[in-house]
């Protein structure tokens, strides 16, 4: 307690530990990760494929996802946005590009960041490949990934393949 | 205005666990296709979703919204969260279903009470200003509770131990039950007390749960259930947050909820209370003028199994069961939420 201007002040931070399930279904997602490798989750009602996993239902048909799919690692940007804004706690030299990524054989895509190529050069379509952090670092998380950079590949017109979202 | 005729006609309840390794949405599931398929409809027949849990208990901001998928959302669907039990969720799909909008409605809540102290995270439902940064604890605003009311005389310690008694043996008798006992009232009472005056088992346990009902209305409720449980009162009814500014011996709120619901003017066969504490069983019974003839938690009671959050709702489905299976015309289901109960909902229900 302290006084000032002849206010009393309280401070009392409140915290709270939880123990937190992934479930089975993110959980060899996660392992997955650990062991360097995309895994996704197929419907088995509408056989969309889910990377990542959501929280492990298929949200269209509200059914349990069930099988592992193994997905990417190589992805096509279904959009993107450049960054160009300084904000508190950034780490990434500006202009960076955040992108949604599908990644081959997956339904549904996934944020990351895209480098070593120049931001404006950056477009729907492009293909892409992730570059790993060193093993050393990996975990449970896509932060195992330093970004995805282009292959150099043809553009991949979207919406040709079936299922793709 | 007339009021519509809404009963509930399916209940779906997951078995009692501690420690769950599935996440919410893989909880809720199987429980909600079980109560679709028990029902006899499908997910597009429901005109209105309704979803009771707290963010607090899952440590997330928004974890509600995942909750969707366990429900689909594809087609666009109505539905709506309550940060509460999802009895108060039910309260408003009972309110969507009067205002004529749409006819059925599932009410579904979730508690995964085991993956967090429980007890201090209810604590931060209190006053942000003058309780909560005192993290007084549940089960100590309840031990406060039980001794002023044991002081004033309005319950004794054997009274309680004989709550605790009842509701353990009943649950011998039901699946979703997770404590249960065949202690006689002078076994409980030789036990230690844990939070005097409290005794281990003058609290409820927690438990990770989730359950569902559907509510219709008029006529399509007579043909999705042979005998649906009509909802012929409910009211909902809030003490003062102030802690210090009502009284621990009684509950007005509970009265007054059961008053207005019509809980007074004919017997009640069946009383399913949301009791976490033996005492407030006693003063809830008290408040609603409950007679020794009523069946208090035939399913043994929240004091068995206490999903925070699912467990108001959990006693809207076992009263309502209780309809279903004829052995029982008229019944009460409650709810209480925050501290010392000081928010109660009751319900009237009846079979035809």
């Amino acid at each position: 307690m302290s006084e000032a201007d002849g206010l009393v002040r309280l401070r009392q931070p409140i915290g709270v530990t939880y123990n937190w399930s992934a479930g089975p279904n993110a959980t060899s997602h996660l392992a997955g990760l650990i062991a360097g490798k995309f895994i996704g989750k197929r419907c088995p009602s509408c056989a969309l494929v889910y990377f990542p996993p959501r929280n492990g239902v298929c949200p269209k048909c509200a059914k349990i996802l069930a099988g592992d799919v193994e997905v990417g690692p190589k992805g096509t940007i279904t959009t993107f946005c450049i960054v160009n804004v300084p904000f508190l706690g950034q780490k990434i030299k500006l202009p960076y590009v955040a992108a949604q990524i599908l990644l081959d054989g997956a339904d549904i895509s996934m944020q990351h960041l895209i480098q070593e190529c120049e931001a404006e050069d950056v477009r729907i379509g492009m293909r892409v490949e992730p570059v790993w952090k060193d093993k050393s670092e990996w975990g449970p998380s896509l932060e195992n990934i330093q970004h995805f950079r282009p292959t150099g590949e043809p553009d991949r017109v979207m919406g040709t393949e079936s299922g793709a979202s | 205005m007339a009021l519509r005729d809404i009963a509930i006609v399916g209940t779906a309840q997951r078995p009692s666990e501690v420690n769950s390794t599935f996440t919410s949405v893989e909880i809720l599931l199987p429980v909600i296709q079980q109560l679709l398929d028990k029902v006899g409809i499908e997910r597009s027949d429901i005109g209105f979703w309704c979803h009771g849990s707290c963010d607090y208990m899952s440590g997330q901001p928004f974890s509600f919204v995942s909750a969707v998928d366990a429900i689909g959302a594809w087609p666009p669907i109505v539905e709506s969260h309550v940060e509460a039990d999802g009895a108060l969720a039910l309260y408003e799909a009972w309110v969507k279903i009067q205002t004529g909008e749409v006819d059925v409605a599932l009410v579904f809540s979730n508690g995964k009470t085991t993956s967090g102290p429980i007890d201090q995270i209810l604590s931060l439902q209190t006053d942000p200003y003058m309780v909560a940064p005192l993290k007084p604890g549940f089960d100590a605003l309840a031990a406060l509770q039980a001794r002023a009311c044991l002081d004033a005389g309005v319950v004794t310690e054997r009274q309680m131990a004989e709550v605790a008694s009842r509701s353990r043996r009943d649950a011998n008798n039901n699946a979703i039950a997770f404590t249960k006992g065949n202690e006689s009232v002078e076994e409980l009472l030789a036990m230690p007390y844990t939070m005097n005056p409290l005794r281990a088992h003058d609290c409820a346990t927690p438990v990770d749960g989730c359950n569902a009902v559907v509510l219709a209305a008029g006529d399509i409720a007579r043909r999705l259930a042979t005998r649906p449980a009509w909802i012929r009162g409910i009211d909902h009814r809030i003490d003062t947050q102030r802690l210090g500014a009502r009284s621990m011996t009684e509950s007005s709120s509970a009265a007054i909820a059961a008053q207005k619901a019509g809980v007074g003017k004919d017997r009640i066969d069946v009383a399913e209370l949301h009791a976490p504490y033996t005492h407030q069983e006693l003063l809830l019974r008290k408040a609603m003028g409950l007679s020794e003839s009523t069946h208090i938690n035939p399913s043994g009671g929240a004091l068995v199994a206490n999903p925070a959050m699912a467990a108001g709702l959990a006693r809207f489905a076992e009263a309502a069961e209780s309809i279903f299976a004829g052995s029982a015309d008229r019944v009460l289901a409650h709810c209480t939420s925050g501290p010392m109960l000081q928010q109660n909902l009751v319900c009237v229900m009846e079979g035809e």
